[in-house]
């Protein structure tokens, strides 16, 4: 007989599980189990042109329900892993189901942060994780309502523009005296808050909310500022906890995420992390990281799925990540933590740039705002560990190919 | 529906049968066509979409815009042929194309 995967998570990780372990010539059964009612989808357009109405529930699909029949996979949809003995290699299901495996691929995710202050579970206020979340949300985010964004984070950010574009009246709370704090420097989170503000959106930073009372029905946002916000809807952004409680249960390593190492495997044999749930070694950055982003789930879900077809790559890769804001495409790649010089090229007043990190010299991260060749290069500069130089960086009057080393 | 053919860059073909209406890459994507990934999931911000289309069909394509060029200007192995499959729309006018995948995104 041969051996079996059990993936827990549908989305992206879990969804690309299935896939490259099939593409990898895996021919034993697969089951996915996923506590949400759907085929894994693409989570990056629910703050973007799903919110807006823009996109149908069906195309969010990552994959049609045919490519699931055709792979033989067993899903089941609706449920959750609620317990996981990884000495005799089992899990339970919430439906009182059990299952073995000979290989799981935790795909987990993360559940948003709560708000962490009196009042946060007052009706209006909702969290942007899930396709349900968004139409949970959707009856108050109507054109005229309120909506106070609390955390000015990637997501809150890109609902902050589609309130905008919706007519709703954003007001939008950031504890960190800038937006983007966690990310981005504040040259580029600059030109963020002035976007923002020039669409029309009340940005407050160094705000935070310090409770939610309830006016009839409607939720008041008391703010550190003493400001009281009466709002339609509240949308909290402030943060993504790691769903890892179930490895943990087990006695799985777990700091900060599952702990894995290149191959994506955590410390109880036979398992893998993968995805927003995942803490793995760079070696690119020298440290361990847990990312959240889409490029991170996908091909952590290839490494694991190579490891298990006997093909084994070390996961090594570039991270990056993209938002739109408006009719602003933002590319960033690398990491810029510890930079310490930031060299900008081109125009930020024509919102056409891009933000090169550096440290002692060498290209740490680039964030680029409608500047798809810069960041395309700057990625492979990145890996390459090799860049021009940053007064070539910061020259727009040489064309981006010409900068090519 | 509308037939597509997508060839490797080892020369492997394989033809769907695309659903009008949708992209070249959600096409490529649903139909397990290896080569395109989609990981941006049509938001013009990652290339691994990248094709080659050439043919008398080519000049049928929707315009390349400005997102998609500047996407593509430094993209690995990029030529005259280059396409962003997600940026197509599907339609009987594409009847017979063929798309060309490349090796980088193997
Ligand atoms: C609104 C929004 C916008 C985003 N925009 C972008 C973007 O523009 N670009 C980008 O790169 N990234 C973006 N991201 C991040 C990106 O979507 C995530 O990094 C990615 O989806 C992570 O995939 P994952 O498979 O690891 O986890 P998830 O997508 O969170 O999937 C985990 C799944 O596992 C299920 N699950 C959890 N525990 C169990 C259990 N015990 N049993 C069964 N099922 C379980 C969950 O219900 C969930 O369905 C965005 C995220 C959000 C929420
Ligand atoms: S799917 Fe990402 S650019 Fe086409």
């Amino acid at each position: 007989m041969s051996a079996n995967v059990v993936i827990v998570g549908g989305g992206h990780a879990g969804g690309q599980a299935v896939a490259s372990l099939r593409q990898g010539g895996f021919d034993g059964d697969i089951t996915l189990v996923t506590a949400e009612q759907s085929l894994p989808y693409q989570r990056p357009p629910l703050s973007k042109a799903y919110l807006a109405g823009e996109l149908p529930r069906e195309r969010l699909l990552m994959r049609p329900s045919a490519f699931y029949e055709g792979a033989g996979v067993d899903v089941r949809l609706g449920i959750e892993v609620t317990g996981l003995d990884a000495g005799r290699r089992s899990l339970t299901l919430s439906d009182g189901g059990q299952l073995t495996y000979d290989h799981m691929i935790l795909a987990t995710g993360g559940r948003p942060r709560p708000l962490p202050c009196p009042g946060a579970d007052h009706p209006a206020v909702h969290y942007l994780r899930t396709i349900a979340d968004v139409d949970a949300m959707r009856p108050r985010f109507v054109p005229g309502a309120c909506i106070v964004i609390v955390g000015a984070g990637y997501i809150g950010l890109e609902v902050a523009a589609v309130a905008i574009k919706h007519g709703l009246r954003p007001v939008v709370l950031e504890m960190a005296p800038m937006v983007l704090a966690r990310v981005a420097s504040p040259e580029v989170a600059g030109f963020f808050e002035n976007v923002h503000r020039g669409a029309g959106v009340d940005l407050r930073t160094g705000v935070a909310a310090s409770a939610i009372e309830d006016r009839d029905g409607k939720a008041v946002v008391v703010s550190t500022a003493g400001d009281r916000i009466e709002a339609d809807l509240v949308v909290a952004g402030v943060g993504l906890l790691p769903n890892v409680e179930l490895a943990q249960a087990a006695g799985i390593d777990c700091d900060n995420g599952i702990v894995v190492d290149a191959f994506c495997r955590a410390s109880a044999s036979g398992v893998y992390a993968v995805g927003d749930c995942s803490n793995h070694p760079s070696r690119l950055y020298g440290r361990r990281l847990r990312l959240e982003s889409v490029h991170n789930a996908l091909e952590q879900a290839k490494t694991a799925a190579a490891d298990i077809c006997g093909k084994p790559l070390a996961y090594d890769q570039v991270p990056w990540f993209w938002s739109d804001q408006y009719e602003l495409k933002l590319q960033t790649a690398g990491l810029s933590q510890g930079y310490d010089q930031v060299v900008i090229r081109g125009n930020m007043a024509m919102r056409s740039f891009a933000a090169f990190y550096l440290k002692d010299g060498r290209l740490l991260a680039v964030d680029a705002v409608n500047r798809p060749a810069e960041f395309t290069l700057a990625k492979r500069w990145i890996w390459d560990r090799k860049a021009p130089s940053p007064q070539q960086l910061g020259d727009d009057s040489i064309e981006a190919k010409a900068l090519a080393v | 529906m509308t037939k597509i053919t997508f060839i490797e860059f080892n020369g492997t073909e394989r033809s769907v049968d695309a659903e009008n209406g949708q992209s070249l890459m959600r096409s490529a994507v649903d139909n397990l066509v290896p080569g395109i990934d989609g990981d941006c999931g049509g938001a013009c911000a990652c290339a691994t979409c990248h094709c080659y289309i050439e043919g008398p069909l080519a000049g049928k394509l929707p315009e390349i815009g400005e997102a998609e060029r500047s996407m593509l200007e430094m993209v690995e192995g990029v030529t005259a042929a280059s396409r962003l499959a997600c940026q197509i729309t599907v339609s009987g006018d594409l009847e017979g194309l063929v798309v060309r995948t490349p090796q980088s995104q193997h």
